[in-house]
């Protein structure tokens, strides 16, 4: 206010024109509050971008595979035709290996055939019976490389760093660069991380077998749940009586939704495999203690749905001679049904991540073949994360981080599922 | 598997059945009666009562089979094997019988055993044949008696829906079910332990090796049982958390709900919510990976000397994690504070922070507490992070920069790799368990509470 | 006993603001213009609430806005303390002159303003504070008091004028929800006038009360027009007959005539006026 004509002096204005110190700090201390917020969430999401950079960054490698080529000749005096699978296949790889290089002595013997991949004799053999005719011709071949030449391709081992203190040492990575020149190294994606279960060795390891656990896990999860969860909901929402009894089963779906997760395995532990006597590790009963958690989300968030939808459509339903049940199944749950599935996608979402419980039901161990059903022991996606993360070579560290990328692209892809639904097909009343 | 197939098996006939009673249902209507319901429903009440029936029996035959099959085949031994032995021995003897019938034995098996062996593989075998002629038997009986009472005035569908009723209420008490194998099963391994290791020593002793035997007599797995670093850790680490989380998740809410602009609203919010998403076992990677070894660098900058697994690193990315819990519970309270209060404050001329520390925050206050507790008891709970995070030895301390250990670490650490439930290091887990569950139990039920009036309040 | 707490205010706030404004106000005449709105429009995003309005409040008189719902009324009214500056769609045209100050100029601080012109709503609003808490805030927000004893005297001397000291002064520490709807509302008076402001705006004060309660509200009213200028929305004709000198009548966003109360209610000169308080429309 700088108008110095006004006659009457007023209290508001004349308090504005005085210097308030007082009012001046009140608006401080407004100001430094916005400011507290602002940094508040701006530190949540700088955390949240350091995390998702962390395993973007680290993961990123493990998406390529560094590959050797090498000529394979398959001599049938080696390989016997009738029972192909018998042969020394170690043996003939190394040797090839071995011949493509012409200075090979005693001393760096032993450098060379650590380069190559325990996996290239696998690759080698699942090859020759898959085609006996191959037998009696020289075979060019892509063969793995090992974890600690792969992470020299990736950038990882600084020859800087003093000879003693690296995995590989200096002739390696030199004959290494030889044969980069000679265009013998490639790297291209890395399939075996689709492709393969786990293996003791990083280059060889893949989530196959956990992407299939999960997925029986997932699946025995959603056919114990789902229909469980909405007729609970439909019980509660639409039958029930109010009375203690339901009073006592609304609140125990209350705090069941707030265990710890970790209960939920040793309630899986000692009924399941201790009192029923089911194998450990299966995604059986993976799927059966994740069945238990999920249902409280699915019944939740049924219940909401059902709420959502207004008595005029029961009324109308009901006015037509319909009975209570088939005003329900044909009227109500249908409309509740997208809000339903968005809450048991999201639900499934959750059971993805959740890692404690499978531990403690033993799908934590170090199995190296897919399972072929629900009862075969098997790990799941999160707990191969798990024993990655604890295995000690920098190929792994690596593939961590892109098991994590796959966890996160599955969830992100779930959720985004749900929104979708939420948006388009939900009606709003 | 026998037990996937014989489902299998029910639902096949189950569907027959259907077919048959819509068939007989419909015939009857060609005589040129009025059906009291559709022919469906006469289907839909053959089909139920084959399976219905026949899958109860499957159920209740799966839970106590194998009890009796083991302890028949522990009645197979010899007397003087068996001679006045406890549940653990027997159970000791049943893991002898299963790596005979694996054969994974370390040297011949005694001839007893044996035939142990072979007298539990056909109690299995009979079993199963037993079951399926009798489910199905069961079944067919139940499918025959209601199919012939269809007729044209037959009320099939009062009758399907009572049994759907009834399916209904049966699927609402799984939820109670599952509340009451969780207390058994806790409190009955529990039992077992206490019998072990005296509730005094494991409640209030001061000293946690679990794996190390120290006295002479005692078996294997044994060790000192006083849990109270262990609950120590808990809690240490848990403060640790809420130090992170409470400030940035309370600034962030008041943020949100009064200053934050609709549009920033709408994309901060679930931006924060992505943080509740992200599977913990992310958390724990990124707290090994990342967290702690930047803290042990730091700290050697200034001359600290951090642990690997400092309480700290765990307990600090355990917070990020709890950020949102508390954040969108807060903001929930604030927001339900009528608009009328923040009106008068304003029309009183406070200023905006004014209005949220001295209107708004104290009548939020009780919602914000309920939110708070949930997310200590989320906290106290939580497995991944700090498995991978914090450490595994037990101590009493209050440096951030140490190790120390929680509950849900050494419940995983206990029972990984053991199933068997005979020696107090196992049966040390499940105490830990009841425990936990009692804590995060109690927290919860009161925080729902406060939350729930703090509801109704201003509704 | 009311003369000596009049005194004891009177002898402890020397000095401070509080007396300073008290000595300045009654300098002032009567009858003049203490509010002036010239050409208000007010824009909720699209929609415009108030249009083009003008119109002159009196000091220590009670004006009042009458009208059917959804008339502008309350949004006018609300214009006045920047109220509306709370909402982020709403955009205000014109000047509102209040001691020839315009409350919308650049550097015009609103909660400055606010504490000069208090305001009550249409439901009681009393914070879940105690009964003395809810009275003490705006003084405590605004250090208006140096200590206590200055604090409980305010405190008091606001309970009296609003009439409500004797029903509470023995409880002065128990929620201030926990009254009844009647002594809710005069709490939130008492809570408007504990800093002393030059208007008091009221939101249809009365909406929510019981007859009882809001004859007991009506005759507070009156006796606060001794000290503040006073502007009351209200639904109710016989209220505006009651308790106001000034009346004005807004329909549709327009102020459709105002002018001294008995007149508006004798002899209007629009016809949508004489219409809605001979009850065609409402």
């Amino acid at each position: 206010m700088t108008d110095t004509t006004r006659p009457p002096a007023s209290g508001w204005a004349d308090e504005a024109n005085r210097s308030n110190i007082g009012l001046k700090r009140r608006h401080a201390r407004s100001r430094r509050l916005q400011g507290f917020g602002i940094g508040a969430i701006a530190l949540a999401i700088l955390m949240l971008g350091t995390l998702l950079w962390t395993m973007v960054s680290t993961g990123y490698s493990a998406f390529v595979q560094t590959h050797l080529s090498v000529e394979v000749t398959l001599s049938p005096e080696e390989i016997d035709a009738q029972s192909p699978g018998d042969a020394n296949y170690r043996d003939i790889m190394q040797r090839a290996w071995l011949s493509s290089f012409d200075n090979v002595t005693e001393e760096n013997e032993g450098d060379l055939l650590s380069m190559l991949s325990r996996g290239a004799e696998l690759q080698l053999r699942n090859l020759v019976i898959d085609d006996p005719s191959l037998i009696g011709q020289t075979i060019q071949m892509e063969v793995p490389a090992a974890d600690d030449l792969d992470q020299v391709e990736k950038g990882f081992v600084s020859r800087a760093t003093p000879e003693e203190y690296r995995i590989v040492n200096d002739r390696q990575i030199e004959i290494f660069y030889e044969l980069k020149q000679d265009g013998r190294v490639s790297t291209p994606f890395n399939t075996a991380l689709f492709t393969e279960a786990d293996s003791r060795f990083p280059e060889l390891a893949g989530l196959k077998g956990a992407l299939i656990g999960s997925f029986f896990a997932l699946l025995v999860c959603f056919v114990l749940s789902f229909p469980i969860g909405i007729a609970a909901a439909i019980y509660l929402e639409e039958f029930a009586p109010k009375n203690r009894w339901t009073d006592l089963i609304e609140v125990n779906i209350n705090n069941l939704a707030a265990v710890p997760s970790i209960v939920f395995g040793l309630l899986g532990l000692a009924v399941f495999i201790g009192f029923l006597g089911f194998p450990r590790s299966i995604p059986l009963v993976g799927g059966m203690v994740l069945a238990l958690m999920t249902l409280p989300t699915i019944i939740i968030s049924t219940r909401a749905a059902l709420k959502a939808v207004p008595p005029s459509v029961r009324e109308a339903a009901l006015g037509v001679g319909a009975s209570k049940l088939q005003t329900v199944l044909h009227h109500v749950l249908p409309l509740a049904l997208p809000g339903i599935m968005t809450g048991t996608i999201i639900g499934m979402a959750q059971a993805l991540g959740e890692t404690a419980p499978l531990l403690l039901i033993g799908m934590n161990a170090f199995i190296t073949a897919a399972p072929d059903s629900m009862m075969s022991p098997s790990t799941a996606l999160p707990t191969q994360i798990y024993i990655w993360a604890d295995s000690p070579e920098r190929g792994f560290t690596a593939r961590t981080s892109a098991a994590i990328m796959v966890l996160l692209g599955f969830m992100i892809i779930m959720n985004g599922i749900a929104i979708y639904l939420r948006k388009r097909l939900e009606t709003r009343w | 598997m026998t037990v996937l197939t014989l489902t299998g098996l029910i639902l096949v006939i189950a569907l027959l059945g259907y077919a048959m009673g819509v068939a007989r249902s419909r015939s009857a209507l060609q005589a040129g009666s009025v059906l009291h319901s559709r022919p469906q429903y006469s289907g839909a009440f053959v089909a139920f009562l084959f399976a219905l029936p026949a899958v109860c029996l499957m159920l209740a035959w799966v839970a106590i089979d194998e009890g009796i099959i083991r302890s028949l085949t522990i009645a197979s031994l010899p007397s003087d094997v068996t001679e006045g032995i406890d549940r653990r021995q027997a159970g000791a003897l049943i893991r002898e019988v299963f790596q005979v019938i694996s054969g994974r034995t370390f040297g011949e098996p005694e001839p007893y055993m044996r035939d142990a062996a072979a007298y539990y593989v056909e109690a299995q075998g009979w079993s199963r044949t037993l079951m399926y002629v009798s489910c199905l038997a069961l079944g067919a009986l139940c499918a025959g008696w209601g199919f012939s009472r269809i007729a044209p005035e037959f009320r099939a569908r009062n009758k399907v829906e009572a049994i759907v009723s009834g399916l209904l209420v049966l699927a609402s008490c799984i939820a109670i079910l599952t509340t009451v194998g969780i207390i058994g099963a806790l409190v009955f391994e529990s039992w077992a332990f206490f019998t072990l290791v005296p509730v005094n020593e494991f409640l209030f002793g001061l000293n946690w090796e679990p794996q190390i035997p120290i006295r002479e007599d005692q078996i294997a797995g044994a060790g000192a049982f006083g849990a109270v670093p262990v609950f120590w850790g808990t809690i240490f680490i848990a403060l640790i958390s809420m130090m992170v989380a409470l400030p940035i998740g309370l600034f962030s809410a008041i943020y949100l709900a009064e200053f934050a602009s609709p549009r920033v609203r709408t994309i901060v919010k679930p931006v924060l919510e992505i943080l509740a998403g992200i599977p913990t076992i992310v958390y724990g990677f990124f707290a090994v990976l990342t967290v702690a070894p930047a803290l042990r660098r730091y700290g050697e900058m200034v001359g600290l000397d951090v642990a690997a697994n400092s309480a700290l690193a765990a307990g600090g990315v355990m917070g990020i994690m709890i950020i949102p819990f508390i954040s969108s519970l807060s903001d929930d309270a604030i927001t339900a504070v009528p608009r009328s209060l923040r009106d008068a404050s304003l029309a009183m001329g406070a200023t905006r922070a004014e209005t949220v520390s001295r209107v708004l925050l104290p009548a939020a206050l009780p919602g914000i507490v309920g939110g708070v507790l949930l997310a200590v008891s989320r906290a106290i709970g939580e497995t991944m992070i700090v498995v991978m995070a914090a450490g595994l030895i037990a101590r009493l301390t209050l440096n951030p920069f140490e190790g120390v250990t929680t509950v849900t670490v050494q419940i995983v650490t206990l029972l990984i790799g053991d199933s068997s439930f005979d020696n107090p290091k196992t049966l040390a887990a499940f105490g830990l368990g009841l425990v936990l569950f009692i804590s995060t139990l109690g927290l919860n039920v009161f925080a729902l509470n406060i939350v729930k009036k703090y509801r109704e309040r201003y509704d | 006993m009311a003369n000596f707490h009049t005194d004891a205010l009177a002898n402890s706030g020397n000095g401070t603001a509080h007396a300073k404004q008290e000595g300045a106000k009654s300098a002032n005449t009567r009858g003049v213009a203490k509010i002036k709105a010239e050409s208000v429009n007010v824009f909720y995003g699209e929609n415009q609430a108030i249009k083009n309005v003008s119109v002159d409040i009196d000091e220590r008189q009670v004006t009042a806005f009458i009208g059917p719902s959804g008339c502008g009324k309350s949004t006018f009214l609300r214009c006045i303390n920047r109220m509306n500056d709370v909402i982020e769609s709403c955009r205000i045209e014109g000047r509102i002159l209040i001691d020839d100050n315009d409350i919308y100029a650049k550097g015009v601080d609103p909660v400055i303003l606010r504490s000069h012109i208090g305001m009550v709503f249409q439901k009681p609003n009393p914070f879940p504070k105690s009964i003395y808490e809810n009275v003490a805030y705006g003084p405590k927000i605004h250090g208006r008091t140096r200590n206590k004893s200055e604090l409980d005297s305010v405190v008091e001397q606001s309970l009296r004028r609003a009439g409500l000291w004797d029903e509470v002064k023995d409880r002065l520490a128990q929620p201030g929800t926990g009254l009844s709807g009647g002594q809710q509302q005069r709490l939130c008076i008492a809570r408007a006038i504990a800093v002393d402001p030059e208007v008091i705006l009221m939101d249809e004060p009365c909406s929510a009360l019981d007859p009882i309660a809001t004859a007991r509200v009506e005759e507070l009213i009156d006796e606060l027009r001794q000290n503040f200028t006073i502007v009351i929305v209200t639904h109710s004709m016989q209220q505006a007959a009651r308790v106001s000198q000034k009346t004005a009548f807004f329909h549709l966003g327009h102020l459709v005539e105002e002018g001294p109360t008995d007149r508006i209610f004798t002899n209007p000169e629009d016809k949508r006026t004489q219409d809605y308080i001979t009850g065609r429309f409402g």
